[in-house]
């Protein structure tokens, strides 16, 4: 077993494994300090040639066994879509246009293995800044539901997350679902993302964009950019300029250096900051082609 | 605490089916499934290439869909199906789809093949006669590095017509790989799949520092406090402490010796139980570090005092070309072309990592390991051991990928020391970071290059200088280093030139071989140089080369006089219709398409085969035993690129029987000869004359003999032969001079690649659509595996242009550090010449390493045709390129 005696301590106990059935067990490992697992996708990787369970964790908790936190919901007023859903199940679901921003972020994170296994709740809890589906999900203005043994919290996802690696997760909560809200009109999304290669590829830059049409004109826009700055962000200023056009029109002509003022892009090995930074331009000009055609 | 003990654990049984068998683990739940599978099941088919998800190989079903071995709890399969290799065909039947990849040499090492196809059993559940899109997207999870993608694709594709196999080949056959079955099913026992159950593993801790003094503390209480631990290793259990490639130059250790010279550099060892040895996190063990001041890059290395005794700048090697007076004809020449280019460390990227184990018995020690250099290694740990050579017994395991990488020891010496010292059997697997730390580099090189020619067109002078980073030891670096002044202009008649190439230590990774020996890197520079003439005189790229191109009878500047065996012109003859009709429709395209333009570029390149004017010899042996089974003991190593059939063709053709009658031994120093490395595209070339040598000595001895049933009567020797032929070989060659003249190689392999790409101007990304590549193999004995490796080259040679950059610290995975996806690879054409050479088996040369050399310095061209601009820092990188093309534009 991993467990171990150090010279002079006590004999600390081998922490455990769990996998409970019943969201109470959860949530009581949750509030004893465990550890969280889902897809793995991101929690194996972090392990290589190093022990699975970290210093101080008593327990890891397994959630994939709680089938009440996976699939999609069609409510009133909005969608709910389980934390521990899977990028296959959100690919493959029947879902309105308001979502294509979302299964095409499904379609191309990692390859088809990552697909199956990853879960839209680990992407957003995993909190890197090359998330896919965290501007996606600010550009569908998701909200994101917090359990724990003192009841439920619900925060704007760009609330929850505060850094790269950092969310609003209390020690004792899970991240139970993804909330949606329904659109007043037709609504309609759009993802790109740039990368240095075609498959398992972590993004240099991409944008999702979301527009609300009622009538012929934009209602609401929301347009999201990750991968520039240690959170996706907003462009509050280019939302402001598309909502009220027309929305067939080509809305690419609106996008102006200075909306991309939230973005704060850095050099690192897949881009230099010069290089995203016009990246980014371009890309959230072919987004808005696309969300114009 | 009171919490987590409060509630109910889930059992600790996992019921599960594996290929259709109910299974119970008990156990830890979080345990990777990849590991339950190997080590708790004996599924040695489920491969490990990094456990991050990364590289697919250990890509299995989960209720019939593909997941990643490594990233699963085991206690996630609770209730659930698994199905692995072992259970898509049979214990000795293949499934269509295996024999589709058979048919189609899909597998080359093979390291990758489960988990490809594993992806392609689920799309072809899915879908049942999928596009080629569908295939790249279902597969696009697994990495290769061998087979460039294009034959796995045909063969999913495929999947539905009866696949014809060729079994019984003779030299010229596209024949099936005589070890594919095997890696095709699982059943192939690469470095980590021989080592026994009850092994206690040994692990390194590396320096996390370029540069810096260290000392280790109190490793005993260490161990003490560790159950399962067996001992600690430091540089004071090493008898001999210092091994290299070259005999007069051993000047890395198997464990520093108070001072770490690269990142990676490996300072203590733990030996235990493979619980003990994982559960190590490398912070916790006791080593104070002094970090001294970093020799980075070659301009830093010159000023630096040396890091190896006595190396005055920190050169390690030097070597040059000199013919005729380059001055007088650079000032007086109509035209001159400067250049200058800089790459980056590549790595090999084999998706299976270094692993092996050693067993000591009584006096002498068995190692088994994934290599491509046996013989070597084998007195290289009796070296390191102080050994009689005798005393110690090397067989190569399958080889998952090697390009160089696996020519220098890795976990052998610290397998063998501690097997040694502990007398139990010790294995070690590199894990991914581990490997791609620790393991030797392509040198990054700095090249300049001038060439010249006259008003009519023909090539007067050239110059060039390869500063190359050799890194922290001197591994390989004087091979590269003399190898590129000789093929520093390419396959050109050049009768003036002065080449040079210089390696130095700095406080990197150490550069060793890969795949083309600084030949690939020295290519980008001269073929910009013959694209620029070319300009300048307003010739076309093809015409001028081929107006240029060696010919037999022609003068090379090392003085050496080509005999017959070269086709340069015909390669270029064989892609003129592709480089003409593509540059037609880029014209077409571009017209149409402001932000997005083709290009097409060209590049030719030769090899020279062999060793650098070293001996080089091969030597094999072909027995026949009393029943009349013929057995091959084949001292060369395959490492994927298919010299075991090969091989097993020529014996077979020579002695005119039936392939599936050999039988073979393969890279054992107990029972085979001295072939020598699997380097310098020399298996076929040196290995199967020396086989073909072998089986025409069995043959005559056979002709001795009345007739097969006298051989029951003779004596047989201690391998149960009654008759062996031997055949050695070492190509003809001559020392060179101090101006370089001389004979480097008795043969060399030509080519000429065409590369059609496609650049966004907005995003400098480039995408290969095409890629013609004639090649010049003298005799293809096998085409199908030719064409094999020049696919690979080829998807080398983009990952190199493209893409491929390692910095040590940063690009230490499979996700920072990107190698070519099925998504990236072009459309390839290939096309076979064959000039043959009188000393090769049936006019044989080689091409292992020739296929990757023009790739970059074509696309490289076809990037200038598109964009107008060269980048100068290799991989063009979309920012670099997006750099370059707004500061022609100006800024918009
Ligand atoms: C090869 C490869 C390619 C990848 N490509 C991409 C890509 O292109 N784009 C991309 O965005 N990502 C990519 N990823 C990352 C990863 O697959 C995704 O982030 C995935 O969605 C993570 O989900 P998971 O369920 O596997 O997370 P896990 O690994 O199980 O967990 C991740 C983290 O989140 C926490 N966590 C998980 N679920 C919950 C929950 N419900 N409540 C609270 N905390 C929780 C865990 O404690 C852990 O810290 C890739 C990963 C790999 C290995
Ligand atoms: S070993 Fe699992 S993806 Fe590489
Ligand atoms: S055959 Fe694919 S990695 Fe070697």
């Amino acid at each position: 077993m991993l467990g171990s005696r150090t010279p002079s301590g006590p004999e600390i106990l081998p922490p455990r494994y769990a996998r409970p059935r019943l969201l109470d067990e959860a949530l009581a490992l949750r509030h004893g300090g465990a550890q969280i697992i889902a897809g793995g996708t991101d929690f194996y990787p972090a392990r290589v040639g190093r022990p699975l369970y970290d210093r101080d964790v008593p327990c890891v908790l397994d959630l994939t066994a709680l089938a009440e936190l996976r699939g999609i919901q069609d409510e009133a007023g909005c969608h709910r879509i389980g934390a521990l859903t899977s990028w296959t199940e959100i690919a493959e679901a029947p879902l309105p246009a308001q979502f294509y921003c979302l299964q095409a972020v499904a379609r191309e994170v990692g390859g088809r293995q990552i697909q199956n296994r990853g879960t839209i709740g680990g992407n957003l809890c995993n909190a890197s800044p090359a998330a896919d589906g965290v501007p996606a999900l600010l550009a569908l203005g998701a909200e994101i539901e917090l359990l724990s043994r003192a009841g439920k919290r619900v925060l704007p996802l760009s609330e929850f997350i505060r850094g790269p690696r950092q969310i609003a997760l209390r020690a004792d909560e899970i991240a139970s679902a993804v909330v949606i809200p329904k659109p007043k009109g037709a609504a309609h999304s759009s993802f790109v993302k740039l990368g240095a290669r075609k498959y398992l590829v972590i993004s240099i830059v991409m944008a999702a964009g979301y527009l609300d049409v009622v009538g012929s004109r934009i209602a609401e826009a929301r347009i999201a950019v990750g991968a520039c700055s240690p959170v996706a962000q907003r462009l509050p200023a280019l939302e402001a300029a598309l909502k009220g056009e027309v929305a067939i029109s080509s809305l690419s002509r609106l996008v102006k250096p200075e909306h991309l003022a939230p973005l704060k892009p850095i050099d690192d090995v897949r881009a230099s900051a010069e290089y995203r930074e016009e990246a980014a331009l371009t890309v959230v000009r072919r987004l808005l082609e696309e969300l114009s055609a | 605490m009171n919490e987590v003990s409060a509630v109910q654990f889930s059992p600790d049984t996992v019921s599960l089916t594996v290929n259709g068998t109910a299974r119970a683990y008990r156990g830890d739940g979080l345990r990777r499934l990849a590991d339950v599978l190997r080590d708790d099941f004996g599924l040695k088919g489920t491969k490990i290439g990094c456990n991050a998800g990364d590289c697919g190989a250990c890509t299995v079903l989960m209720d019939g869909a593909q997941i990643c071995a490594c990233l699963v709890p085991v206690g996630q399969c609770d209730g659930a199906a698994i199905t692995s290799v072992e259970g898509l065909g049979g214990a000795s039947r293949l499934s269509d789809l295996q024999r589709s990849f058979l048919a189609h040499g899909a597998a080359q090492c093979g390291i990758c093949t489960p988990g490809m196809l594993m992806a392609a059993s689920d799309l072809l559940t899915r879908s049942s006669s999928p596009s080629r899109s569908e295939v790249e997207d279902a597969l696009g999870g697994v990495l290769c590095r061998c087979t460039g993608y294009q034959k796995i694709v045909e063969a999913v594709l495929d999947v539905a017509r009866p696949a014809h196999i060729v079994r019984d080949g003779n030299v010229g056959a596209r024949a099936a790989k005589v070890d594919g079955p095997a890696k095709l099913m699982g059943t192939e026992r690469y470095g980590a799949d021989g080592i026994p159950a009850d092994a206690l593993y040994v692990r390194a801790i590396r320096s996390p520092h370029p540069c810096a003094k260290f000392a280790p503390g109190n490793l005993e209480a260490f161990v003490a406090a560790r159950p399962g631990l067996v001992r600690a290793l430091t540089a004071r259990d090493v008898p001999f402490n210092a091994y290299g490639i070259y005999p007069n130059i051993k000047d890395q250790p198997v464990l520093a010796d108070g001072l770490a010279r690269y990142r990676g550099d490996p300072l203590v060892a733990f030996v235990g139980t493979r619980e003990a040895i994982e559960a190590i996190r490398d912070e916790e063990v006791p080593i104070t570090y002094e970090p001294l001041p970093a020799i980075v890059g070659v301009d830093a290395a010159k000023a630096a005092s040396p890091l190896h005794a006595g190396r005055d700048q920190n050169v390690l090697a030097d070597g040059g070309v000199t013919c005729g007076n380059i001055e007088i004809v650079f000032g007086s020449a109509a035209h001159v072309a400067e250049v200058e280019y800089e790459t980056s460390f590549v790595e090999h990227a084999y998706i299976e990592p270094e692993a092996g184990w050693a067993e000591r018995k009584g006096d002498t020690l068995e190692v088994h390991v994934s290599t491509q250099n046996p013989f070597q290694h084998r007195d290289d740990l009796a070296q390191i051991l102080n050994l009689p050579k005798q005393a110690v017994r090397l067989i190569s395991s399958a080889v998952g990928g090697g390009f160089g990488g696996k020519l220098d020891l890795n976990v052998h010496p610290l397998v063998a020391l501690a097997a040694w010292l502990c007398d139990k059997p010790v294995g070690y697997i590199y894990t991914r970071p581990e490997s791609m730390a620790a393991s030797t580099k392509r040198h990054p090189a700095r090249v300049k290059a001038k060439a010249a020619c006259d008003a009519s067109g023909k090539l007067s002078a050239f110059w060039s200088h390869a500063e190359l980073d050799t890194g922290a030891y001197a591994s390989w670096g004087p091979t590269v280093a003399n190898r590129v002044p000789v093929h520093a202009p390419g396959p050109y008649i050049v009768p003036h030139a002065k080449t040079r190439g210089t390696a130095y230590f700095t406080n990197c990774p150490p550069s060793g071989a890969f795949r083309g020996f600084g030949v690939p890197q020295s290519a980008i520079a001269s073929e910009a140089a013959m694209d620029t003439l070319a300009d300048a005189l307003g010739t076309d790229w093809l015409d001028f080369r081929r107006r240029n191109a060696l010919k037999a009878g022609d003068k090379t500047i090392t003085g050496q006089v080509l005999d017959d065996s070269v086709g340069i012109v015909e390669t270029i003859d064989a892609v003129e219709p592709y480089w003409r009709t593509w540059n037609n429709a880029a014209a077409v395209f571009n017209a149409g398409s402001p932000r997005v333009q083709q290009g097409v570029g060209i590049a030719c390149s030769w090899y020279g085969i062999g060793n650098t004017s070293l001996s080089n010899p091969s030597e094999m042996k072909i027995g026949i035993a009393p029943d009349g089974r013929i057995t091959l003991y084949c001292g060369a190593v395959d490492i994927g690129q298919g010299s075991n059939t090969v091989l097993t063709q020529i014996a077979a053709d020579t002695l005119g029987i039936a392939a599936s009658d050999i039988k073979l031994v393969m890279g054992d120093t107990a029972l085979t000869l001295d072939a020598g490395k699997t380097s310098a595209s020399r298996q076929t070339f040196v290995t199967g004359k020396a086989c073909e040598l072998a089986a025409l000595d069995l043959k005559a001895k056979l002709a001795q003999v009345k007739d097969r049933a006298a051989l029951r009567n003779m004596p047989v020797d201690n391998h149960g032969d009654v008759l062996t032929g031997h055949g050695r070989f070492d190509p003809p060659t001559t020392m060179l001079d101090e101006k370089g003249q001389g004979v480097p190689y008795a043969c060399y392999g030509f080519a000429t690649q065409v590369a059609l790409v496609q650049v966004d101007l907005d995003f400098g990304t480039t995408k290969v659509l095409k890629i013609a590549a004639a090649h010049d193999v003298g005799k293809a004995v096998n085409p199908q595996q030719v064409e094999g490796q020049i696919h690979g080259g080829t998807a080398q040679g983009i990952g190199l242009a493209l893409m491929e950059e390692y910095i040590p610290g940063r690009t230490e995975n499979l996700h920072d550090y990107l190698i070519p996806t099925f998504g990236d690879m072009p459309e390839m054409i290939c096309r076979i010449i064959e000039a043959p050479t009188q000393h090769g088996p049936y006019g044989a040369k080689g091409v292992g390493e020739p296929a990757l050399i023009s790739t970059a310095p074509a696309i490289f061209g076809g990037i200038y045709r598109a964009t107008g601009v060269r980048v100068t820092k290799i991989p063009v990188l979309p920012h670099r390129l997006r750099a370059a093309i707004r500061a022609k534009e100006g800024t918009r």
